[in-house]
C-alpha cells in the first residue's frame, strides 16, 4: 500500500516537472477581447490603463530600447500620430526595459510623439502573451483585438494604417 | 531497487529539461547585447580572416585576398 502511494507520488512529481517548462499559453490574436493592462508613463508617475482609452482606436505597441526594428517603428508611429491622432487614435508604447534610464535613452535618440509608458514587471507583455518583439495590437473601440503584428517590417506599413483607418472609420464593430 | 534508480534518473533527466526552457521575447535584453554574439565583432573577424589567410598562404580560401605576407 505504502509502495503504491510512492509509485503515485513519484508520478505526479515527474508530471509536475514534465509540465513546468511548457511553452506560455496561447497569444492574444485577433477578434479576442484585449487583456487589462497598466503601466506607468515614461514622463511622469501616473499610471495609465489600457481600459482608460475604452471609446478610442488603441493601437498598442511593446518595444525595448535593445530592439533594432523598434528604431524604425518609431519613426512610423510619429506618421500615425500627426496623420490618425485627430480622428480618434490612441498610440501607446509599451517599453518592456528593466530600467527608465535605457528606454529614456531610446527616446532620446528616436523620440516619440505619442504616448509612451515603462512596464519594467512585464504584467502587459505576459497578459498578451507576446511572440516577438516588437509586436503591436490594433484594438477597436470596443477593446477587442483586431490585428496583430509580431516584429516591424517596411512592408506591413500600408496594412497598419488600412487596419488603423478602417477600426476608426467603422467607429462600431 | 533498480526501479528506483531509474526513476530518481527519470526525475533528474526531467528536473534538468526544466533548463531549456524558452526565453520570453520580451526577457531578451540581455541576449540582445552586441557581446552574446556567436560571431566576432566585423573588425576583429575581418583580422582573423586576414592572418589565417596569410598563414595558410592560400589567398582567398576564406573570402579575404592576401599573399603570404600578410601585408596587403
Amino acid at each position: 500500500m505504502a509502495r503504491m502511494r510512492t509509485k503515485w507520488l513519484a508520478a505526479c512529481m515527474l508530471a509536475g516537472i514534465a509540465v513546468a517548462p511548457a511553452p506560455l499559453a496561447w497569444s492574444v490574436s485577433a477578434g479576442d477581447q484585449a487583456p487589462a493592462c497598466a503601466a506607468s508613463l515614461l514622463d511622469g508617475g501616473r499610471t495609465v490603463s489600457l481600459a482608460d482609452y475604452r471609446g478610442k482606436v488603441v493601437y498598442l505597441d511593446f518595444w525595448a530600447s535593445w530592439c533594432a526594428p523598434c528604431r524604425d517603428s518609431f519613426p512610423f508611429m510619429n506618421e500615425l500620430q500627426r496623420d490618425l491622432a485627430g480622428k480618434g487614435l490612441q498610440i501607446v508604447a509599451v517599453s518592456v526595459d528593466k530600467t527608465a534610464e535605457d528606454a529614456k535613452r531610446f527616446l532620446a535618440r528616436y523620440p516619440a510623439s505619442f504616448t509612451t509608458v515603462l512596464d519594467a514587471l512585464a504584467s502587459c507583455p505576459t497578459a498578451f502573451r507576446l511572440e516577438g518583439m516588437p509586436s503591436s495590437y490594433v484594438i477597436d473601440r470596443s477593446g477587442a483585438v483586431r490585428a496583430v503584428h509580431v516584429g516591424f517590417h517596411n512592408a506591413d506599413r500600408d496594412e497598419i494604417r488600412r487596419q488603423l483607418d478602417e477600426a476608426l472609420g467603422g467607429g462600431k464593430r | 531497487m533498480k526501479r528506483a534508480i531509474g526513476v530518481a534518473t527519470a526525475a533528474v533527466a526531467l528536473a534538468l529539461l526544466a533548463a531549456c526552457a524558452t526565453v520570453p521575447p520580451w526577457e531578451r535584453g540581455t541576449l540582445a547585447k552586441p557581446v552574446m554574439s556567436v560571431d566576432d565583432p566585423p573588425q576583429e573577424k575581418t583580422q582573423k580572416l586576414r592572418t589565417y589567410s596569410a598563414k595558410e598562404g592560400g589567398a582567398a580560401a576564406t573570402g579575404v585576398g592576401g599573399g603570404g605576407c600578410g601585408c596587403n
